[in-house]
């Protein structure tokens, strides 16, 4: 489904990774490894079409996602460094415009059992900006939860959270996968979900244990 | 699609509404500016008439630009312009969206005060019905016009300044058309060759502003 060819990426005059090829299928979850600076989060994306990679191809069903911006948007759902909502909106004013961007139809019904699921009842009628950060990140992972998208791109999807924001976190991404999602994620945290039986990834050239 | 265009209308005019000081600045910052002339020119009535129209139209061109940094600059620091880019949606759609939201926001109180403003300057009834038609028909190029200048500078240090001197030339033929058409009204020559023009320059920023600022804003977001 998605396969990326020969992928080279320059940021300022550094080249973070060169010829990188792999491709992912349907059910599968790949683990993105690096230290800092490493370039996961560029690599991630350049998955998404954010970046322009100064070489190689990234493509989508067979056919390069730069010639179907729209097609592909559709199926992918980025989740990025920031939470993408607005501080001045309340999460279910923020949800609710998410959505219909991305073309779904939802009820404010769904919208609150979702935020129910996620946490954050009780919380509705605040602006997202008086939330704190985790209940914030909260929010935005909300979209996990509502998504119709098959590909997932997570860039560090557990910073913030607490514990047992985590765990249901793992488990939603891992009923993802199990319904022939695909996922590909980046995290530093030592989860359940990345030790199993996962594809890894590991850019950058140091040795474990390496500072 | 046009569900689309609809939802982030709204949203920009509800999240106006939560911040409403953003509307205010700017509508003041107009008010004043072309209040300070006849206190500083002097009441000449003669004289005042004779430099309403440009005095009016370089208080709307700085007041539509103080307002643009708003445009994109929010959305692009707390991430939800990059998901809005990266939403099945024509982006050309959203950025016209965005710019419409920001023009009701920012420019129809201008045009909507304009007649208030002018008795200051004793304008009669007719050239205040024509300021305010060149306002109506000038104020959506401003917007337009200036989201690329917007789009361009996002994330940059000091990219209000550098946005004035980006936009503020390609400002120049809507300011010379919009007052020379209230000019050529008082003087009796008749301003629809004016008005015609700025239409056009309406027409043609409607048509090429949008995929020139949704260019700017996928290099911005890189």
């Amino acid at each position: 489904m998605l396969e990326v060819n020969n992928l080279e990426c320059i940021r300022g005059d550094r080249s973070l990774f060169a010829e990188l090829s792999f491709s992912l299928n349907s059910g599968e979850l790949l683990h993105l490894l690096g230290h800092n600076g490493s370039g996961k989060t560029t690599l991630l994306r350049t998955l998404c079409g954010l970046i322009k990679p100064n070489q190689g191809l990234v493509s989508w069903k067979g056919s390069n996602i730069r010639r179907q911006r729209e097609e592909f948007a559709e199926d992918m759902l980025f989740l990025g460094h920031l939470n993408g909502i607005k501080a001045d909106l309340t999460a279910v004013e923020n949800l609710r415009i998410l959505c219909q961007l991305d073309g779904q139809q939802v009820s404010d019904k769904e919208l609150w059992q979702v935020l129910k699921e996620i946490g954050l009842y009780g919380h509705e009628d605040l602006a997202v900006g008086v939330l704190s950060q985790g209940q914030k990140r909260r929010v935005t992972m909300a979209r996990l939860l509502l998504s119709e998208s098959p590909l997932w791109l997570l860039d560090e999807p557990f910073t913030a959270l607490d514990k047992a924001a985590v765990d249901l976190l793992q488990t939603v991404i891992a009923k993802h996968v199990g319904n022939g999602g695909m996922v590909i994620l980046t995290t530093h945290q030592d989860v359940a979900l990345t030790t199993g039986e996962v594809k890894q990834l590991r850019l950058g050239w140091k040795k474990d244990g390496d500072v | 699609m046009f569900k689309a265009f609809y939802t982030v209308v709204m949203r920009d005019l509800l999240l106006a509404m939560r911040n409403r000081s953003d509307i205010l600045t700017t509508l003041f910052f107009f008010i004043i500016a072309i209040s300070l002339f006849p206190l500083g020119v002097g009441p000449e009535l003669d004289t005042l008439r004779e430099i309403a129209p440009g005095v009016f139209w370089v208080a709307a061109l700085l007041a539509s630009m103080l307002a643009l940094e708003r445009l994109f600059a929010i959305d692009y620091a707390d991430g939800t312009l990059e998901q809005m880019l990266l939403t099945p949606q024509p982006a050309t759609i959203l950025v016209l969206a965005k710019v419409l939201a920001h023009w009701l926001i920012t420019g129809v109180p201008l045009v909507l005060l304009s007649p208030l403003l002018g008795l200051q300057y004793d304008l009669s009834l007719e050239a205040i019905q024509v300021l305010m038609l060149t306002l109506l028909l000038g104020t959506p190029s401003l917007s337009l016009i200036g989201s690329i200048g917007a789009a361009l500078t996002l994330g940059l240090r000091g990219g209000g300044v550098l946005v004035s001197l980006l936009v503020l030339p390609l400002y120049i033929p809507v300011l010379i058309f919009g007052a020379g058409a209230v000019e050529a009204t008082v003087s009796g020559l008749g301003g629809t060759g004016h008005i015609s023009m700025l239409g056009a320059i309406f027409l043609l920023s409607l048509v090429m502003a949008p995929l020139a600022t949704v260019a700017a804003l996928r290099v911005s977001a890189e």
